[in-house]
């Protein structure tokens, strides 16, 4: 039966102690912290970032349909999936942006199944992404957190799918309408114990029912949950202990929205032994719930950095200031820089698959493309070529001076060598600028660089890699 | 190829004080340098037949209108000139060709900025008309990049650097059309804020406004004008272009500027000189950071590659050493107003073989060298002049 084959997440580089939250306004702290996308991430980088995790490696010529689950996409009309497939250079694959429900992620993912079942896709990539706005001051504000994850759905998966099923159910539980500024809700207990718990209860139930397992031949429960407290109590009603319903992500990163359920689920696939089985929940107006086996060859998938990685390898903000910048919490009156689509599009071989050439004349791997080679001068003699991700630092300064405006936090700027050819100029991201140095190991990160021409402009960045943060 | 080596004479020049002119637009600016020259020359507006003018930003002004217009020379041939910071020796060049061509014979070779006008801290727009996605750099931050490999490759540090501010500060304390006219400690330029790591404020020039004006005629009618008896000889010049995006060229070694030994080589080829330590009196070098004259002493030939701190750290650019280099006080002490730079180096290599260089001059020039170096490194001009 189909299952995964492979998965990733992503985690953003910095935190925020919730301790310095309550702060900020003078209320209660909860336990732990929360993950904060940057100011150049939104869920479409961190699906991206996520994407290219679960797929590392692989070759992605079977690769026939890619799935962007959110309730945060960058654009309220253009595809996000169409991004992530340009990035993963698959331009035959059906895509599909899943959104408006935090249950996107789980529902993606049956339907990425049932088009394995079908015959219509070979593999398909299922990527799951949040970046929620929460009302600053709340403690929703504080129990939210950013990130991403993806999981590659294939006939002969590293875990199969025993059996999947799910309900339905129109509940005003967390909304956010369209003029909205920040997810809303009314009485969230009439959401936990009703919305929530009935509908996870009655996914859950059918789903073992079919799997033919019982509760207690579950290795690990993982779903998305309002809060840690609402996951506790579904899960002991459930049959469910402590020991299999455990939630990695509350404390360390916060309530990641639609990537909640596949974050958890990649956390639990990094820790399966051959033979285990997982229940796999996602909710939002209704449930779906999966019951996955993990294969005898399940080592043989495990990468990293994986979820723990991501989760250790982290900076704090210092200030909750820093957050709101981030944010864009604060109106600014700075302008955005000039751009084109018309440029933008003709330069997307550049922009997203990273694509650079070769000259056959003299061997040099350059970027960007041109006719004529940067070091030989040979006319037409480029062949395309994939780039290498990673690579060392040339040289580097650390610019105050950014589109004329002086800033206080120097933006790092850096040549790198890339790993396999090519020299890059690049900015650098997530970093102690006073760590960049001549020779440091880099790899790319897709990033928002600016809205220029009132569009999303995004590109690659670089950033320390996240294995290094964590000695690994 | 016969080049334009004595060929040409500089018959007049101008400048404005560089400075912030908060009072005058850019349109006086031009006039005032522009009336400067002719005077000098003891020519009217009305005996120029050509304009070029060097003119960076967009902003304020395009096309030759940009000096026919303040300038009211109705009916002129007039060129805008942009080639980076480069624009106002590039200006100069196409005036001196159109001269030794024989097409003209007095014309005006002018630049001029703007630059308080736009409201930025540093040059303003770097991303004006830039690729989407593909990152710009400030100013500073490119050159910064070469004095990172230098710190590196040749274990230079900021003392090195902070020498060039320190010479060149002292030095434009003489010179009454320089915008800063205050010397400066080591301390001093050792504590200013970074502006882009490891350049700080005093490794910087400032942002100034200014213009400056040349006027470009032969040597047999530069004799009939006022300054007949001590006119000054066009030696060479010589333009080099190579890249405006080293930061993709993986044999871009960052220790040097291609552009500038190309440029140097070609001049010294025309002008006939074979050891420019030795034969040049002086050299007005584009110091807009202080990284760039260390590595315009090796890119010019005056020392090796690598031993530019050692040059000036051994006092052979002082005013008073072998070789005066800035003796002006540069673009440290001037700031770079960038279309007007490269005519303001003309003017005053011009005015120190005339001898009339007050507060700054150095003893009894015969070579003088003007370099003009613009973007990262992406064009340069040289131009040696001499006496009759």
């Amino acid at each position: 039966m189909a299952g995964i084959a492979a998965w990733g997440a992503y985690i953003p580089t910095f935190r925020l102690d919730r301790k310095t939250m309550g702060k900020a306004w003078d209320t209660p702290a909860l336990p732990g912290e929360r993950a904060v996308s940057a100011g150049d991430e939104d869920s479409l980088t961190m699906g991206v970032e996520a994407a290219l995790a679960a797929t590392a490696g692989r070759d992605l010529s079977d690769l026939d349909a890619v799935f962007f689950a959110t309730t945060t996409s960058p654009y309220a009309e253009k595809q996000a999936a169409a991004t992530i497939a340009a990035v993963l250079d698959r331009p035959s694959a059906l895509t599909a942006d899943v959104t408006g429900s935090l249950r996107a992620g789980t529902t993606a993912l049956r339907q990425a199944l049932d088009a394995i079942a079908a015959g219509s896709s070979r593999t398909a990539l299922v990527v799951a992404a949040d970046a929620r706005p929460a009302e600053p001051s709340t403690a929703t504000e504080q129990l939210f957190g950013d990130g991403a994850a993806a999981v590659l759905v294939s006939s002969d998966g590293a875990s199969s799918v025993v059996a999947a099923a799910g309900v339905t159910e129109d509940f005003t539980g967390p909304w956010r309408r369209t003029a909205d500024n920040y997810v809303r809700s009314f009485e969230p207990k009439l959401d936990t114990e009703y919305g929530y718990a009935r509908s996870v209860r009655a996914a859950v139930t059918d789903a073992l029912d079919r799997s033919g397992a019982s509760a207690d031949a579950v290795s690990r429960f993982v779903a998305y949950a309002p809060d840690p407290r609402t996951f506790a109590s579904t899960a002991k009603k459930l049959g469910f202990t402590s020991e299999q319903a455990r939630d990695p992500l509350f404390v360390t990163v916060g309530n990641l929205g639609t990537a909640h359920a596949l974050v958890s689920l990649a956390s639990a696939l990094d820790d399966a032994r051959p033979g285990d089985v997982l229940v796999l929940v996602g909710q939002g107006d209704g449930a779906d719930a999966l019951v996955l086996r993990a294969g005898d060859l399940i080592g043989n998938a495990k990468r990293r950095p994986n979820v723990a990685d991501l989760i250790a390898s982290k900076q704090m903000l210092p200030s909750y200031e820093g957050y709101l910048r981030f944010r864009r919490l604060l109106p600014s009156e700075t302008s955005e820089p000039k751009s084109s689509t018309v440029q933008y599009w003709r330069d997307r071989r550049q922009a997203l698959p990273f694509e650079g050439v070769r000259c056959t004349a003299c061997g040099q791997t350059q970027f960007p493309a041109n006719r004529a080679c940067v070091e030989c001068g040979a006319l037409d003699k480029m062949e395309p070529v994939k780039l290498q991700k990673r690579g060392r630092v040339f040289t580097f300064t650390l610019d105050h001076l950014v589109g004329g405006e002086y800033l206080e936090t120097p933006v790092p700027k850096v040549v790198v060598d890339l790993e396999g050819g090519g020299r890059v100029f690049f900015d650098m991201t997530d970093v102690d600028p006073s760590d960049v140095h001549i020779g440091m190991e880099i790899e790319l990160t897709f990033r928002r660089l600016h809205d220029g021409a009132g569009f999303h402009n995004y590109y690659w960045k670089t950033r320390p890699p996240r294995l290094a943060a964590v000695g690994a | 190829m016969p080049g334009i080596r004595d060929r040409i004479a500089v018959a007049g020049v101008g400048a404005t004080r560089f400075t912030e002119h908060w009072e005058k637009d850019q349109e006086d600016l031009l006039c005032e340098a522009v009336d400067e020259a002719c005077n000098d020359a003891g020519i009217e507006r009305s005996d120029i037949q050509a304009i070029w003018a060097g003119i960076y930003y967009h902003t304020t002004g395009l096309g030759g209108a940009a000096a026919v217009d303040p300038l009211r020379m109705y009916g002129v041939p007039a060129t805008r000139v942009e080639n980076f910071c480069a624009s106002g020796m590039d200006a100069f060049r196409n005036a001196c060709f159109a001269v030794a061509a024989g097409v003209y014979d007095v014309v005006l070779a002018c630049g001029v900025e703007k630059i308080t006008d736009q409201g930025s801290r540093g040059l303003p727009n770097v991303r004006e008309g830039m690729h989407p996605f593909l990152p710009a750099a400030s100013a500073p931050a490119m050159f910064a990049m070469a004095a990172t490999r230098a710190f590196e490759v040749h274990g230079w540090n900021k003392e090195d650097l902070a020498r060039v501010a320190v010479k060149n500060h002292a030095n434009g304390v003489h010179h009454p059309k320089a915008h800063f006219r205050r010397a400066i400690t080591m301390e001093d330029a050792l504590k200013a804020p970074m502006i882009a790591h490891p350049l700080g404020r005093f490794d910087s020039c400032a942002v100034s406004d200014g213009a400056a004006a040349v006027i470009v005629t032969r040597p047999e009618i530069a004799k009939r004008m006022k300054h007949k008896d001590d006119y000054v000889m066009v030696k060479a010049n010589a333009i080099s272009v190579y890249t405006a995006q080293p930061m993709y060229k993986p044999s871009f070694d960052y220790l040097g500027f291609p552009a500038t030994q190309t440029a140097s080589k070609m001049a010294y080829e025309e002008a006939g000189i074979t050891d420019p330590f030795e034969q040049i009196s002086l050299a007005e070098v584009h110091d807009c950071f202080t990284i760039t004259e260390l590595l315009n002493y090796e890119d010019l030939g005056f020392c090796k590659k690598g031993e530019g701190a050692n040059f000036i750290r051994d006092g052979l650019s002082a005013t008073d050493g072998p070789l005066p280099v800035n003796p002006s006080g540069g673009l440290k002490s001037f700031g770079h107003p960038i279309g007007a730079t490269g005519c303001r180096m003309i003017a005053e290599v011009t005015r120190q073989l005339q001898g009339r260089a007050e507060g700054v001059q150095v003893t009894d020039p015969e070579l003088g060298l003007a370099h003009n170096l613009g973007g990262p490194g992406a064009v340069c001009s040289v131009t040696i002049l001499g006496r009759q």
